[in-house]
């Protein structure tokens, strides 16, 4: 009798942990809702105010437009170029029949590239350019975070570098990938190279930077395990400095991969290379009155690219890293 | 008993940007196979600094340490060591932390199943056989420790070199800690050389316990040989006058005769004589 009571009275003071969870799973997704919301009305009043020789800055209504009418004309060229190959395909195929000594010639379609095509570019251009960094940046990282005398040799170059825009190398680069790789049938094509390339310069900083910090920082204790043991140099970082200095690896890559997808845009941009800088930069030059909304879908599409960029990069730390803690946000 | 370890007039000097500091002068030990030896000292006078030298990690400025006559230049495995913070990496499991020293030395003499076996036996001298996958984030202060313990253990060392190996542990878990490590010396009977804060700690577990004076230019002050029959009971020894006089013997060297005068050094008395009362307690 008594423990009923009890039991009411706890049913009436404290929620049911259902429901804690229930209040706390909404707070997680409806404050943010209402903060989209608020971002919206904000953006569409906003964009009925702003007069351009374009028209009307695109809000959220044209933007959304746009994304439906890109993916069309993604649709449309896709069935062209179909089309195309079907043609192709029939005319060799007549040719051969009349002449069997005939090599059919298979001609590439060179349709104008659509939306989802840049986006494809560019994220293999910044994931290219990224790994090709990690290539460079983590052993050399590794080597500078082990070795005082090159970290005092190695640092003053890498904190003058450091700071220079990779935009300022750009120019370089072109120059230095039409010298060097004068090839005349290129299987790689040279704008990609200097997309990436640019990449490259500007994630390997960071990564070296944090990759060094990382092994130098080792606890000296887990050193000195490791010389007890008479751990061989190769062994000694496999086992022991690599592991050890992954967290402060990944905070690296992390910081490196977002700058690279900024820095990635503004090159392609400025060099006319594919992908969505370009994108952005045709539509520019293009002024035609859906120009902005266009443009606008492209830098929303760009925000959301490098957010899924970031988080997949968390999500590879979470499965790689031992150091659960150092996982955050 | 053959000397194992010549600790043979050993200096230490630092250079510091002050100019060069001594930290240890003079410093001469001779250590017989089978003995377990505790350091004892304020702290800052350099037992560590020993302890360090012997394991190879500093070499010494003048002197040198021979390990069966032969000198001492590197660490390595025959001279494994404790450390404070048990200094397991996080990254492995028990298992994985003790096998990673039974590859590096037995790898080439011991088979797969060798191996295996050899890990889980030293797993198992340390109580640690029900934890063995777990990771050191995942087990207490107590238990890593004895994984440590289980490490070193399991390179099979001429002599084991324990810093501080309970330092970092509860009172009751300390207790617990050196009961253990009496059980495993009674089986094992290896030479030791253990540094330690704690007066009750030395007498319980040593044959020998050497008082360092302060540093700087710390040295050997006095030996103290510790005759109690083993195996050893706290609770017995606990009303033991043998016991208690060696235990006064211990306290008079260090807080009369090498008193600490800094005001540092008084306030780190008295955690220690809290430790010590904590500990009676236990």
């Amino acid at each position: 009798m008594l423990a009923t009571v009890f039991s009411n009275k706890a049913d009436d003071t404290t929620p049911s942990p259902a429901m804690a969870m229930a209040t706390e799973v909404g707070k997680q997704i409806a404050i943010p809702m209402m903060g989209i919301l608020f971002f919206l009305l904000f953006w569409s009043i906003a964009a009925s105010n702003i007069d351009t020789s374009l028209g009307k800055f695109p809000g959220p209504s044209a933007v959304w437009e746009q994304f439906g009418s890109l993916y069309d004309e993604h649709v449309t060229e896709r069935e062209k170029e179909e089309a195309f190959y079907e043609r192709q395909e029939k005319r060799n195929a007549a040719r051969v029949a009349k002449d069997p000594d005939y090599v059919p010639k298979i001609r590439a379609y060179t349709g104008k590239e659509t939306f989802l095509d840049q986006i494809f570019t560019s994220l293999i251009t910044v994931m290219s350019g990224f790994l090709l960094a990690a290539a460079i940046a983590i052993p050399l990282g590794i080597a500078i975070g082990l070795s005082k005398t090159l970290n005092t040799a190695v640092n003053p170059i890498i904190q003058i570098f450091k700071p220079v825009s990779p935009l300022a190398w750009l120019p370089l680069v072109t120059m230095v990938v039409s010298a060097l790789y004068a090839t005349p049938d290129p299987v790689i094509p040279k704008s990609f190279l200097n997309s990436m390339i640019t990449v490259t310069l500007c994630c390997v900083w960071p990564m070296v930077i944090n990759t060094a910090v990382g092994v130098a920082s080792i606890d000296s204790d887990l050193v000195n395990v490791s010389k007890v043991l008479r751990l061989p140099a190769l062994k000694h970082v496999q086992k022991i400095v690599l592991p050890a200095s992954v967290p402060m690896i990944f905070t690296g890559m992390r910081l490196s991969l977002g700058v690279a997808w900024m820095v990635l845009i503004a090159a392609e941009m400025l060099a006319q290379n594919p992908g969505l800088g370009k994108f952005v930069w045709d539509e520019f030059q293009n002024g035609s009155s859906d120009s902005l909304s266009r443009i606008m879908t492209a830098v929303v599409v760009i925000g959301f690219i490098g957010f899924l960029l970031d988080r997949g990069m968390l999500q590879l730390q979470r499965i790689v890293s031992w150091d659960k803690n150092s996982v955050t946000r | 008993m053959e000397t194992l370890l010549n600790i043979s007039h050993i200096d230490m000097v630092f250079p510091t940007p002050k100019g060069p500091f001594t930290a240890l002068k003079d410093v001469d030990l001779q250590i017989k196979k089978g003995e377990f030896v505790s350091l004892i000292g304020h702290s800052g006078c350099g037992k560590s600094t020993v302890l360090n030298v012997v394991a190879g990690l500093y070499q010494a400025s003048t002197g040198g340490v021979l390990l069966n006559g032969k000198e001492v230049t590197e660490p390595g495995p025959e001279r494994a060591v404790v450390f404070q913070n048990h200094s397991l990496l996080p990254w492995l499991t028990a298992y994985e932390n003790v096998e990673l020293a039974v590859k590096q030395v037995f790898g080439k003499s011991k088979s797969k199943a060798e191996v295996k076996e050899w890990v889980e036996h030293n797993l198992k001298l340390v109580h640690m056989d029900h934890a063995m996958h777990k990771r050191p984030d995942e087990i207490s202060g107590g238990m890593k420790q004895r994984v440590g313990i289980a490490r070193a253990l399991s390179m099979q060392p001429e002599i084991l070199l324990m810093d501080e190996p309970f330092g970092a542990l509860d009172a009751l878990t300390r207790a617990h800690m050196q009961d253990s490590l009496m059980e495993i010396q009674n089986e094992l009977n290896n030479t030791v050389i253990m540094i330690t804060h704690d007066v009750d700690e030395a007498v319980l577990l040593s044959d020998r316990i050497v008082m360092m004076t302060n540093g700087p230019a710390a040295t050997v002050g006095e030996i103290l040989d510790i005759n109690l029959e083993r195996p050893r009971d706290r609770l017995a020894l606990a009303e033991d006058p043998e016991y208690t006089h060696l235990r006064s013997e211990v306290l008079k060297f260090l807080y009369e005769k090498q008193r600490k005068v800094e005001n540092i050094g008084a306030s780190s008395t008295n955690t220690k004589a809290d430790k010590n009362k904590s500990d009676e307690a236990a």
